[in-house]
């Protein structure tokens, strides 16, 4: 069969490719806020006042980006099957708890996702001058709002290029996943080549719609840092 | 009691690791083998990548520029993919041309994608580099009569090197981590020795006792880096006052460590 019946005729692959890049898109997405959202929080810990709270932010951080992606979600994902065994164990029920593959997938790229991103936010953090969170609390607004209505919206701007970095990181690490049994969009290109033996084809698709995403990335970051710097730079 | 025992056994397992330990000693040493070549091979292919993306010759700059977005917008297992698989659907040709003793080895195969992959990088890398060099600094060496190639010897060469050792080494380290997915494709390194004593042994310790020796590696290279940083750029620092002179800062947040890398 012809590369282009092989892709968009009626049997064709390009269907299971275009599901596979929806759950690739999917997986990324949905670990946007518990990644980001658990780096701003590791990012809290690392200045806390507290010496432990520091050191064993700063541990987390260290192994999470000291060891390879895959050998991470690998631990987090067999780690969270084991504690889920242990529960069962312990809560006496008959039948095995299992996580989806597509949770276990987001939770573990979270993990990582958390430790590449804390360092951002940690760097944004320390540009707000203290002085913004003295002139909050002395108008009378507590800490949880100083934090949310003062500090927050000044943080963005300068986290936007390091969390955009971040997450053309994601975007990538979600191919780890297909090694867990989530068909996303190069498991899907993995079923076709299998079936078909026409590997560079269908791996040659799946990088396209990857590159396709990474540009469509670069421009929108690009265009969020222009609006996010209007009037000041 | 049972507990802590349970937990010691969790964490340090003597059997484990006088029954496979070798398993990982060897696993590492595949490990090395591929970062350490993946590096070389993706350094030298770098430079004449760097040198065509910064030509002025939209036939030189526009190939490159697509090799770089290629190569960095897209997963490396993707790529390594393509490599391994991709030549068994061309075998007849490529055992034509007398090179399938190379793609049928996973090593190899390995070692190219890995190489291609950093050579874009890297090429990033030299460009930021090089383009760090103030314009005139070559219009200073230009003026006193140095040749091109002296100019870019003693003058731009140095200050280049000096902005690229540190992202070189973070390439290093991610050139390390990403060598994990070797595994994928059935090489026994350090991660499919891993894989492979987990799925006999069922023992989830084996997959911490892999992440430490990664991560001494990583470590390792960091600081060696940091230091190799403050040799090279003796020169260039500010003057440090010794301590009773910088006035100690008190409460609030504390100041992060300049040794810290940023991500990416």
């Amino acid at each position: 069969m012809s590369a282009a019946g092989l892709l968009f005729g009626p049997d064709g692959w390009g269907a299971l490719l275009l599901k596979g890049a929806l759950v690739t898109i999917a997986l990324a997405l949905t670990t946007v806020p518990f990644g980001f959202g658990g780096g701003l929080a590791l990012a809290g810990l690392k200045l806390s006042r507290w010496r432990t709270i520091r050191a064993l932010s700063e541990a987390y951080t260290t192994f999470f980006r000291g060891i390879p992606d895959l050998l991470a979600l690998f631990i987090v994902y067999f780690g969270l099957q084991a504690l889920l065994d242990h529960a069962q164990e312990a809560l006496g029920l008959a039948s095995r708890l299992e996580l989806s593959a597509f949770f276990a997938g987001v939770i573990a790229l979270s993990v990582v996702v958390a430790a590449y991103s804390g360092e951002v936010w940690v760097a944004a953090l320390q540009t707000v001058p203290p002085g913004q969170v003295e002139a909050a609390r002395s108008l009378g607004l507590d800490r949880k709002r100083a934090f949310f209505l003062v500090v927050l919206p000044q943080l963005g701007r300068v986290a936007l290029p390091g969390l955009g970095n971040v997450w053309t990181v994601l975007l990538k690490d979600t191919s780890l996943i297909s090694t867990l049994a989530v068909t996303d969009l190069l498991r899907a290109a993995s079923e076709a080549s299998k079936n078909t033996t026409r590997p560079i084809l269908f791996y040659g698709a799946a990088a396209a719609i990857y590159l396709v995403f990474s540009l469509a990335s670069g421009a929108g970051q690009a265009m969020l840092e222009r609006r996010a710097n209007r009037g000041i730079a | 009691m049972d507990a802590l025992h349970g937990l010691l056994g969790f964490v340090f397992n003597a059997e484990l690791l006088s029954q496979y330990g070798w398993r990982l000693l060897s696993g590492v040493r595949i490990t090395a083998e591929v970062v350490l070549l993946s590096c070389s091979i993706g350094f030298v292919l770098a430079y004449p990548i760097c040198r065509a993306r910064m030509s002025r010759n939209p036939l030189l700059w526009g190939p490159a520029a697509a090799y770089i977005a290629v190569f960095r917008g897209t997963p490396l297992l993707c790529q390594l993919y393509l490599v391994y698989y991709g030549a068994g659907e061309v075998r007849p040709w490529l055992t034509g041309a007398g090179v399938w003793w190379f793609f049928r080895d996973a090593f190899y195969c390995c070692i190219l994608a890995f190489s291609l992959n950093t050579a874009a990088y890297q090429a990033e890398i030299l460009r930021g580099a090089l383009g760090s060099v103030a314009r005139g600094q070559r219009e200073a060496a230009a003026a006193l009569g140095l040749s091109p190639y002296r100019a870019a010897r003693h003058v731009v060469w140095p200050q280049a090197f000096l902005a690229a050792l540190r992202p070189l080494g973070n390439e290093l380290i991610l050139v390390i981590k990403a060598s994990a997915l070797a595994a994928i494709v059935t090489l026994l390194d350090l991660m499919g020795q891993t894989r492979l004593i987990f799925a006999r042994t069922f023992d989830f310790s084996v997959y911490l006792y892999a992440a430490l020796i990664y991560l001494a590696a990583t470590e390792g290279i960091r600081r060696l880096w940091s230091r190799m940083e403050r040799a090279a750029s003796k020169h260039v620092r500010p003057v440090e006052l010794p301590r009773a002179a910088v006035p100690a800062r008190r409460g609030g947040m504390p100041i992060r460590s300049a040794e810290y890398m940023p991500p990416g």
